[in-house]
This record gives C-alpha cells, sequence and structure tokens, in this order.
C-alpha cells in the first residue's frame, strides 16, 4: 500500500508540475505579445526601470565590491605559493564576468527587485486592483506586467556588468594597493586573458537569460497569487527560491555549453 | 424558463437564464433568473457566501458561467471575444467594495485613468470631465491626494467618480455601505439615487443592509443557497410570508437559517465528554 501511496503522490506532483509548466508557458506568451503595447507608454517602462533597476544599485555595487576584494584577498594567496601573484587580474576578472557576475547579481536581484515586484503585484491583486483595471476594459498584463517584466529583463545585464566591474575594482584596491601586485601586469594580463566575445558576451548572454527567468517567475507569481496575506506572502517566497533553483541550474547549463568543450 | 433570443430588450438591461456557476467544487449558483430594468435601481441581497458579488463578477465576465445564459443589453457576454468584451466593459462601471484605487496614483489621475486609456481627449478636456465627476462626488478638493490618505468613505466616492468617468449604461455596487459611518452612508446612499436618476444610468447593488437597500431601490431579489427566493419592491419584500425573507428583511437570529451550525444532539455530546 505504502508503494502506491508514494506512487499516487509522484503521479499528482508531476501533474502539478506539468499544469504549472504549460500556466507559466501560456502566461510568458501572453506577456512577449503584449511587448507592443509599450509603445506610447514609455514612462510605465522608465518608472519600472527606475524601481526594479536603479534601486537596486546600491546593494549590487555594495556586493560587487566585497566580494571583489575577498576574491582579490583569497586568490593572492594562493597565487602567490606558486609565485603567480601577477595573474591576479586575469584570474579575478575571468572569474567575475563569467561566474560570479552573473550569477550572484542574478540571486541579488531575485531577492532585491524579484520579490518586491512579486508582492507588489500580489498586492494589486487582493486590493483588486488588477480586477478594477479588467472591469475598466484595460488589460493588466499589458499595463502592468508586461512594464515590469521588460524592466527586469533590460536591468539585469546592466547590473551584473556593474557587479562584474565593481568586483575588479574591488580586487584592484586589496591586491594592488594593499598587497603589493605589480599594477601593470595586473590590468595587461587581464587585457591579454579575457575574451570580448568568449568571456564577456557570454557572461552578458547569462546575465540576460537569469534577467529573463527572474522577471518571469516574478510576474507569475505575483499574477496568480493567492488574494490573501498568507498567499502574497508565499508566492513573494517562492519567488526567490524558484529564482534562486533556476538560476543555479541554468548556470550549469549554460556553463556547459559555453565553456565546456 | 426558455432561453432568450439575443437582441436588445427594450425594458430589461441585464437578463439572466437558468445559470448554473460553481468555483473550484463549491456550486455558487443553481439556475438562477433575474431581470434587471433599464434605468431602475435593483438590489441583489442575501446571506454572506450565497454569490452575490460573484454574480456581478459573472455580468462582468471576470469569472465564467457554468451554463446558462447573461444578456447585457441583448449580448451573451459568456460568448464574447475579448474585444468584444472590452467593448461591453465600457459601458459598464463598476464599484468595488475596497474601492480598487489605484494606489500609485492621485485621485485626480485615478479618474482620468479610463479617459486616458479609451479616448483620444485633449488634456485640457479630460482635465475638465475629471473636475466635473469629482465635483459631483463632492471630492474635487482632494484631487491631489493619494489614495492612502483617504477615508474608506471617500475611496468609495472616488470610485463612483471613476466608475462614472466614460458614462456607463449601468453601475454595479459591491457591498457599497458595508463598513461606513451613518454620514457616508447616506451620502453615499443620496449619490446612488442621484446618478441613477439624473443620468439614467442602471445602477445594480449588491449589499445585505436591509434599511438602506429598502430606502432606495425599485427592485429586490432575495438569493439564498445559490437560488432567487423571492423578489419584488422593497414594500412587497417587507410584507413577504416566505419565512426566509421574512428572517432576512427583519433579522431574526433563528429560522430558515439555523442558529446553530449543524451538530450532533447537545446532550448526548456532553454525556460523551
Amino acid at each position: 500500500m505504502k508503494i502506491l501511496d508514494s506512487f499516487q503522490r509522484l503521479g499528482q506532483n508531476s501533474e502539478r508540475l506539468f499544469a504549472h509548466t504549460g500556466a507559466s508557458s501560456l502566461f510568458l506568451l501572453r506577456i512577449l505579445a503584449g511587448i507592443p503595447s509599450l509603445c506610447g507608454h514609455m514612462r510605465l517602462l522608465l518608472q519600472q526601470m527606475y524601481s526594479v533597476g536603479v534601486q537596486t544599485l546600491t546593494i549590487i555595487s555594495v556586493s560587487g565590491l566585497a566580494v571583489g576584494m575577498v576574491l582579490g584577498l583569497q586568490m593572492y594567496n594562493i597565487l602567490v605559493d606558486i609565485s603567480a601573484e601577477n595573474t591576479l587580474g586575469h584570474v579575478v576578472a575571468l572569474s567575475l564576468v563569467r561566474e560570479l557576475g552573473p550569477v550572484l547579481t542574478g540571486l541579488l536581484f531575485a531577492g532585491r527587485a524579484g520579490s518586491a515586484l512579486t508582492a507588489e503585484i500580489g498586492l494589486m491583486k487582493a486590493t483588486d486592483q488588477l480586477a478594477g483595471m479588467e472591469m475598466m476594459a484595460v488589460d493588466p498584463v499589458k499595463r502592468v506586467i508586461v512594464p515590469r517584466f521588460v524592466a527586469g529583463v533590460i536591468s539585469m545585464p546592466l547590473l551584473a556588468a556593474i557587479f562584474s566591474a565593481v568586483g575588479i575594482l574591488g580586487s584592484y584596491l586589496v591586491g594592488v594597493d594593499l598587497l603589493g601586485v605589480d599594477e601593470g601586469a595586473f590590468w595587461s594580463r587581464m587585457q591579454a586573458h579575457v575574451d570580448l566575445y568568449g568571456d564577456v558576451l557570454n557572461g552578458v548572454i547569462k546575465s540576460l537569460v537569469f534577467g529573463i527567468l527572474v522577471a518571469w517567475i516574478a510576474v507569475y507569481e505575483g499574477y496568480h497569487a493567492e488574494a490573501t496575506t498568507e498567499g502574497v506572502s508565499q508566492a513573494t517566497t517562492r519567488t526567490v527560491v524558484h529564482s534562486a533553483f533556476a538560476i543555479l541550474g541554468m548556470d550549469f547549463i549554460l556553463t556547459g555549453l559555453m565553456f565546456g568543450d | 424558463m426558455d432561453l432568450l433570443t439575443e437582441k436588445p430588450d427594450q425594458e430589461y438591461l441585464v437578463q439572466i437564464r437558468n445559470l448554473n456557476c460553481s468555483i473550484g467544487k463549491r456550486v455558487i449558483h443553481k439556475g438562477i433568473n433575474l431581470d434587471i430594468p433599464r434605468g431602475k435601481v435593483t438590489t441583489i441581497m442575501g446571506p454572506s457566501g450565497c454569490g452575490k458579488t460573484t454574480l456581478l463578477r459573472l455580468i462582468g465576465r471576470q469569472v465564467r458561467a457554468d451554463s446558462g445564459q447573461i444578456l447585457v443589453d441583448g449580448v451573451n457576454v459568456s460568448r464574447l471575444d475579448l474585444d468584444g468584451l472590452y467593448a461591453l466593459r465600457k459601458r459598464m462601471g463598476m464599484m468595488f467594495q475596497s474601492g480598487a484605487l489605484f494606489t500609485h496614483l492621485t485621485v485626480f489621475d485615478n479618474v482620468a485613468f479610463p479617459l486616458h486609456e479609451h479616448t483620444r481627449l485633449s488634456e485640457s478636456m479630460i482635465r475638465h470631465i475629471v473636475l466635473m465627476k469629482l465635483q459631483a462626488v463632492g471630492l474635487r478638493g482632494a484631487r491631489d491626494l493619494f489614495p492612502g490618505e483617504l477615508s474608506g468613505g471617500m475611496a468609495r466616492r472616488v470610485a463612483l467618480a471613476r466608475a462614472i468617468a466614460l458614462d456607463p449604461m449601468m453601475i454595479m455596487y459591491d457591498e457599497p455601505f458595508t463598513g461606513q459611518d451613518p454620514i457616508t452612508v447616506g451620502i453615499i446612499m443620496q449619490l446612488i439615487r442621484l446618478l441613477n436618476d439624473t443620468l439614467g444610468i442602471t445602477s445594480i447593488i449588491v449589499s445585505h443592509d436591509v434599511q438602506e437597500v429598502c430606502t432606495i431601490s425599485d427592485q429586490l431579489y432575495m438569493l439564498s443557497e445559490g437560488k432567487v427566493i423571492s423578489h419584488g419592491t422593497p414594500d412587497e419584500m417587507q410584507h413577504s410570508s416566505s419565512d426566509a425573507v421574512q428572517q432576512f428583511m427583519h433579522a431574526f437570529p433563528d429560522g430558515p437559517v439555523a442558529f446553530h451550525y449543524p451538530a450532533p444532539d447537545y446532550y448526548e455530546d456532553l454525556i460523551q465528554a
């Protein structure tokens, strides 16, 4: 009987998973179809770029600086043993641009902007603002969801780029100013070994994909949140957790595709 | 009842036949028949949870019925495509219980929202219309406030101004009196009647405040357990012979709607412990 029960549970869970995937895919299609409606409503997009992007800048730059400094310190300690401390700039830049920049920015973005998006949309739903909009013959997907989704997708690569840049600056401060790595070697090795397409562009693609994932999860969870206090709080939690899983899983796949050979 | 032909009726704006609706596993409506006359105030009453608000959402098709016919001005709402539905909704106003005002916009911008979305009027023309609508509900001076700064009654009046911004043919009021002080209730009652009579709007109210609705309604429908159990003028309903109607109209604690939630025998229950 126990075995039967667990099979039944497995079936139910998979059914729910498929239903969820289907619903969220359809929702994404609805969003994509609504993007042309942004024409003539650029103000909405700019407002969202401000709250989703600009207001996330502080946490991104502070974290970038901290990660860069710690990375500089740790790498120096390892590299100095094999007298390779001159490659510090090279190592740090590659780690940040390829991996840490997009992934950590994605995780922070989900925590700061994604959760805020879900909570805002969920509360708009709970206070009948979305229903009110529908009754005024205005599609809430076009006026509320699309500007937030697009703002998230545009902001993410920019934030990841800032994270990496500030991180490199942080490792420069620690490595060159504090620990005495040669400044010329730090920058010239970085310049010589970081490839624009192979490394930087792939990092940008990663952060763009993470931006789509986080923005998609955040607006989907908000729009489909149960219209109660607990419903909104659960949806907000789900946004952060699912985004984290999606980013980490997708990062493995993308890394495999980009740097696997 | 027989199904209706789908063309505008001279006398009735909204006609509902054999309506069945369930949300999830819960059956809400079991064969509802209703007629809402044009230019009158019609109230739908009934105990909490009897599907009054859902009925409004069905008329605006925010919820879909399982079966049955809902005609609004001769149009079957369940068969409309999205464009047709939005065209119909532009002619309907709805005042939500919460007001449903956009919290990030001022009172002025809230009322201007449908005008910006659906008309190509100039800014100065929109300003004129918004100020006229706000004047009608007595809140022209509150135009620069945000919804968070309004009292519950003021929020509903702004919602009312927004609902009439596009000069609709009908307005649906969801629990307009619930939780308001007597002065606000008086103001809202007066506004509903005034807008109905001066603009010729058809009004549908969902409420369980017996005194208030008896004062302003032309016609009452009473719902219970997913069915229409009675309808008539307020006077007819006050003197109805039905026990269920009497219990509701005169607020008797016990009657067809039992005071006790179903439970095993009291004596048995105590002895068992």
